[in-house]
């Protein structure tokens, strides 16, 4: 029984690794495996990932590892220490700083996850779309590009959200608006590569439209690239919503976002540290997360780049 | 030699070709850039408009009378059509008038020239600071690269990309100036050493050098060294990676293997040769560094109530402003996109391979 | 914590090590003769007294020019008295005002103060059209007939006549405003471009008669005032007064503790416990005239019921929030004359009681409805709104905030296009109509009539009798009968108004205990830096 077992094992492992797959498919899986191997043996890129299921899992069970209401006030117990009561404190309501970090997490998810999936697809858009189409299309839009990388990113972001009203779903389109420009100019240095390419030109001579050329063809080429910018990417952006709060922007009360709750425990800052401290650390511990990951990532996607 | 963070940045300077053609293509760049910054101004005007904030109000307050209302109304030129007032203003920057800031009541340009030297100064001490450690740094973790003292620099540049600066302001006060005292609070100066330094060029420490007065030289710096080093780790963190990059790739090349192979010193090797030819793509990579903290310092300024031009268009914004919120946007603009060709020429005319 | 303890770790020996060798000693104290205080600044946007009307101009402006009717800063109880004007006399009708003017009373600039400097200024100020204005211009001057009502007889003799009788105390309460303060009219009209009567250049310059002249305005950053010597009203012992802005309580706290300032004026309730408990310093309190209140939008079916409005008023938990994040701050106050006004009413009928919240709620056949409350940004009032939307829920009433910018709040208030406003009031001159005609006049409730200036308007609260009350009180002569008028209509207005008045403001003053005599100016005044010493 172990027997088999054991080589069954080891024949999945060779099935895993071979350098001789069977099919495209079988290829893939095998790139894939070879590249999770290489990427688990990157300690700091594992902790990344770690951080970052952690917030998932952190998400998802809120209500189970959460020890008070997030919004629960209690004028009596406020700007109490960290306790075993209270683990990092109340704030000066007296809620329970721990509870709305926890609460807190799904907020970061939400907004980390829709820059991530929208930013990215519009650049790649605008960018394959001025890539291939090139003339005057490629002109005018790489000059609106341009006139959103000339501006600060807080500043735009900033305008935006006032123009638009405080709120957590201004704050993140403002924060799209800030971060499609740089993928629209990876996207189109990628498609002004592939565009001339052979199989391009035999696709487009099976008939295929535009679009269909530039979603199915060209789009899948800029994908590792994309990634590895967006996982690195989503640090600045967690960061830039958390400005976005602490300037009172981004999600409005009584809502746990992490920026605006130490924006509020900045009064207490002298004599109440955990206040404003804890959910600094919160931001910090996430936002280092996707560092760890993306620069492990890039090591693992980008052949070009710097391996260490 | 790019790996994807910088790639961005680092492909506009694709290579031209002979000394005429570099010389067109600055004069069209400066073309684009004009082209750029009208649409800088018309997104900035378009948001201000569109702001939910009465500009009249902001400017009469609260409690005026409709009639004191109307009057503000008409002198602010509102009543003509959008097109019209953008026009109107983008004639007046063109003689370079940005118009009377209304939380102020003065030009915005005198303003910015105010305003403007505070971020300056701060930004150039960050960068400095940032270069001087960051460059070390990151040759040292090039030269050891995957050992541990490659990863200690490279986790200390990743916790710069992680921490929210202004929380790590925050603690920076809390622990240097409120518990240990070792450095001055927020502001430029101590209050009582205000007004007493002639202004020429607006950077205190070098204001006070001039005029003598050592007592606030020390002040002043004593002010800056505590956002100056929060700012300074940041620009530490690209500058020490981006170094680490450069160095790698140089120090895979031939001549640096020659260079071993004829005896010379590891010393002379990597930090003559190797550092010498680094010092291209570095130039650029301060520059954008440089111009992401004049950008990067509106949250730092805030922190540290410091009275540069981030603090001053938040006030601005945060007020409906918006001849305030233009200009400085503007300014940081120029600055943004000035710094970007200069760093592509210096780089066209330092590496002749870019040629 | 092992995170935190690295991060220090790391930010003391990467970065910090090196520059830290220049760092210079700190001074221990400020000099005897100046005066340093830290405040918040950020709404000064000139320093003509025609112009200024926020807090700190107040406090900048009044200090450089004087007015014709003044307040002794030490007895600021004893209420107006001669400032400028040494004497004045009141015709039979009430309409007008003759003042005699003092004699020997120099402007900075040498030139005597005469009456014919008050005219301009009055006039100046009325045809200026600026906001504060309408203080004058209630008494229905205008740009066409204030040559003949404002006018110098002689040098020392100004008569004054209103178009209607007024109560002679309002009249003088209103003179004694930052827009009645006196400019000096030939060095002013030096100085004037394209006949502008000198406005912009007293946007940036000064050109009074008071203690303190302006030496440098950096907007946002600093103001310092110099000493004049020779001020008639007696010495003046600090040479300099410099306020400079600084935002955050923590950090007037840490500047006050080193001795870098000797007054801190925005002391969070935390940071002036921690001031309060150290040697050397001092934490003052004064009742000042701003009232914190929600007003409930009339235009709205469910918040119109005359139950849902009281249930409300029951709903908050007033003492609550004074004896914690407001402690120190604020007092629980329900009437909408500030205390220390004439007419003030002291009365607190209400107190959270939620059962009989809900009980209103139930008999007004509402349940389960919810509100968008509109707040400002300001931590204080985020809070504010945060314990309401904890106690309404108590009754089952949901509801959300909507936070931004002072000016995008008021533009939604100003639109009537709100249901609840939470958010402050402060009286624009020491008299009670100031509160009165706000909060409890509307001559027109239509949409068209933009009454924006009036709160009962901006909530849509159509009240004809009670504004008949309102201008009756402020034509009644005899001072009794009219403080009388005062406390009866606020009674009413506790019962019935779809305001809900919950706290008066208290400024804690951060001081060291060397400083003496600095008034901040109570209910009804600016603060006063010319009696201070130190």
């Amino acid at each position: 029984m172990t027997d088999t077992a054991q080589s069954q094992t080891q024949s999945w492992r060779q099935w895993l690794t071979t350098d001789q797959p069977t099919s495209r498919r079988h290829a893939k899986i095998v790139q894939f495996y070879l590249g999770w191997l290489s990427f688990r043996s990157n300690l700091l890129a594992m902790v990344g990932l770690f951080i970052l299921l952690l917030l998932v899992f952190t998400w998802l069970f809120a209500p189970f590892i959460a020890t008070h209401d997030p919004l629960a006030q209690d004028l009596g117990a406020r700007l109490l220490h960290p306790s075993m009561e209270h683990y990092f404190g109340t704030d000066a309501l007296g809620r329970d700083i721990y509870s709305r970090i926890v609460y807190g997490a799904g907020i970061t998810l939400y907004i980390v996850t829709l820059v991530a999936v929208t930013a990215p697809i519009f650049g790649l858009l605008v960018g394959s779309l001025a890539g291939y189409l090139g003339g005057w299309v490629d002109v005018v839009l790489m000059r609106i590009t341009d006139i959103f990388l000339a501006f600060p990113k807080l500043i735009l972001a900033l305008a935006f959200v006032s123009a638009l009203g405080a709120g957590l779903e201004n704050a993140v389109l403002a924060l799209i608006l800030t971060a499609w420009p740089p993928y629209t100019r990876i996207a189109r240095a990628e498609t002004l590569t592939i565009r001339k390419s052979e199989f391009i030109d035999a696709v487009r001579m099976q008939g295929a439209g535009t679009m269909h050329i530039i979603m199915r063809h060209i789009w899948p080429l800029c994908v590792s690239s994309i990634i590895v910018r967006v996982t690195l990417d989503m640090a600045g952006v967690l960061l830039t919503a958390a400005g976005l709060g602490f300037l009172g922007l981004g999600a409005q009360p009584p809502t746990p976002e992490w920026g605006a709750m130490i924006s509020f425990g900045r009064k207490f800052i002298l004599d109440h540290w955990w206040v404003a401290t804890m959910p600094g650390l919160a931001i910090f511990t996430v936002s280092l997360g996707f560092n760890l990951l993306g620069d492990g990532l890039r090591d693992l996607l980008d052949p070009k780049g710097d391996k260490s | 030699m790019t790996s994807v963070v910088e790639e961005t940045e680092m492909e506009r300077r694709t290579s031209g070709s002979s000394f005429p053609r570099l010389l067109k293509r600055f004069g069209a760049s400066f073309f684009s850039i004009a082209l750029t910054m009208v649409g800088l101004l018309a997104v900035t005007f378009i948001i201000g408009r569109v702001m939910p904030i009465d500009p009249v109000l902001a400017v009469v307050g609260d409690k005026a009378s409709n009639e004191v209302y109307q009057a503000a109304y008409k002198a602010m030129g509102l009543d003509k059509p959008l097109l019209t007032q953008f026009a109107i203003y983008l004639r007046d920057v063109a003689t370079g008038n940005f118009g009377v800031s209304t939380l102020t009541a003065r030009p915005v340009s005198e303003d910015i020239i105010r305003v403007f030297p505070a971020t300056l100064e701060l930004a150039t001490i960050a960068t400095f600071l940032g270069v001087i450690f960051g460059v070390p740094a990151g040759v040292v973790a090039a030269v050891n690269k995957g050992r541990w003292i490659d990863q200690l620099i490279r986790l200390i540049g990743l916790f710069g990309y992680s921490m929210p600066v202004f929380w790590l302001g925050l603690m920076g006060l809390l622990i240097f100036y409120g518990k240990l005292d070792w450095v001055a609070g927020p502001g430029r100066l101590d209050v009582f050493y205000d007004d007493i330094v002639p202004t020429i060029t607006g950077l205190i420490t070098v204001d006070a050098l001039i005029a003598g007065e050592t007592d606030i030289f020390f002040n002043a710096l004593s002010h800056l060294v505590l956002p100056a080093s929060l700012l300074g780790y940041y620009s530490l963190a690209y500058i020490s990676r981006m170094t680490r990059s450069f160095m790698l790739e140089q120090l895979s090349q031939e001549y640096i293997t020659t260079a071993r192979v004829k005896g010379l010193s590891e010393f002379t090797v990597i930090w003559r040769h190797g550092l010498r030819n680094v010092m291209v793509p570095l130039i650029t990579v301060i520059a954008l560094a440089y111009a992401g903290l004049l950008e990067g310092s509106v949250l730092t300024e805030s922190i540290f109530a410091w009275p540069g031009i981030g603090q001053y268009i938040t006030n601005a914004l945060f007020n409906a402003d918006m001849a305030a919120v233009l200009g400085g946007t503007v300014v940081i603009g120029i600055v943004f996109v000035g710094l970007n060709l200069l760093s592509d020429i210096l780089y066209k005319i330092v590496d002749p391979r870019a040629r | 914590m092992m995170l935190k303890q690295f991060s220090k770790a790391l930010m003391l020996s990467a970065f910090i090590a090196a520059p830290i060798a220049f760092s210079a000693p700190l001074q221990a104290a400020t000099p005897g003769n100046m005066l340093v205080i830290a405040g918040r600044i950020d709404d000064i946007v000139t320093v003509d007294p025609g112009e200024v009307f926020e807090f700190a101009g107040s406090d900048m402006a009044r200090n450089i020019y004087d007015r014709l009717v003044m307040f002794d800063p030490l007895n600021l109880d004893k209420g107006y008295g001669p400032g400028l004007a040494e004497s004045w006399t009141v015709s039979e009708d009430g309409k007008t005002f003759t003042f005699k003017m003092r004699a020997g009373v120099k402007f900075h600039s040498g030139n005597p103060v005469t009456a014919h400097d008050a005219a301009w200024s009055l006039q100046r100020a009325v045809t200026m059209k600026k906001t504060p204005s309408f203080i004058l211009t209630q008494f229905g001057f205008n740009k066409d007939n204030v040559a003949s009502t404002i006018k110098a007889t002689d040098d020392m003799t100004l008569v004054i006549t209103t178009d209607e009788k007024y109560a002679t105390s309002f009249v003088l309460n209103c003179l004694t405003a930052t827009i009645g303060g006196i400019v000096d009219s030939k060095l002013a009209l030096s100085h004037a471009k394209d006949g502008d009567l000198g406005a912009e250049w007293l946007k940036t310059h000064t050109a009074g008669s008071g203690a303190f002249m302006l030496k440098t305005w950096k907007p946002n950053e600093s103001y310092t005032l110099e000493r004049v010597d020779g001020y008639w009203r007696g010495d003046v012992a600090m040479k300099r007064v410099i306020v400079r802005h600084i935002a955050e309580s923590a950090t007037q706290r840490l500047l006050l503790e080193k001795g870098d300032v000797d007054l801190a004026r925005n002391l969070s309730p935390e940071d002036m416990n921690a001031v309060a408990a150290k040697d050397g310093l001092i934490v003052d309190n004064e009742l000042r005239g701003r009232i914190m209140y929600i007003s409930m939008n009339q235009k709205d079916p469910v918040l119109s019921k005359p139950k849902v409005r009281l249930a409300l008023k029951y709903l908050i938990d007033y003492k609550g929030m004074v004896n914690s994040f407001l402690k120190g701050q604020y007092a629980v106050h329900q009437a909408y004359l500030p205390r220390t006004y004439m007419g003030e009413l002291a009365d607190t009928p209400y107190s959270l009681d939620v059962a009989k919240g809900k009980a209103l709620l139930a008999e007004a056949g509402v349940k389960d409805f919810t509100l968008e409350m509109i707040v400002r940004n300001a931590q204080e009032r985020v809070e504010i709104a945060q314990s309401l939307q904890n106690t309404f829920a108590q009754a089952g009433i949901k509801s959300t905030i909507q936070t931004g910018t002072g000016k995008q709040i008021l533009g939604i208030y100003r639109a009537r296009k709100h249901q609840i406003y939470v958010g402050a009031w402060g009286p624009d001159y020491p008299d009670p109509h100031t509160n009165a005609d706000t909060f409890a006049s509307n001559p027109n409730n239509t949409d068209e009539a933009k009454l924006t200036g009036k709160l009962a308007w901006r909530n849509s609260w159509d009240i004809p009798a009670m504004t008949k009350e309102t201008k009756a009180a402020v034509q009644e002569t005899d001072r009794d009968k009219r403080a009388a008028m005062y406390v009866k209509s606020q009674k009413e207005f506790q019962k019935i108004a779809p305001f809900a008045v919950m706290f008066q403001k208290i400024e804690p003053l951060g001081r060291r205990s060397n400083v003496k005599n600095f008034v901040m100016g109570g209910a009804i005044s600016s603060a006063y830096y010319w009696k201070v010493t130190k």
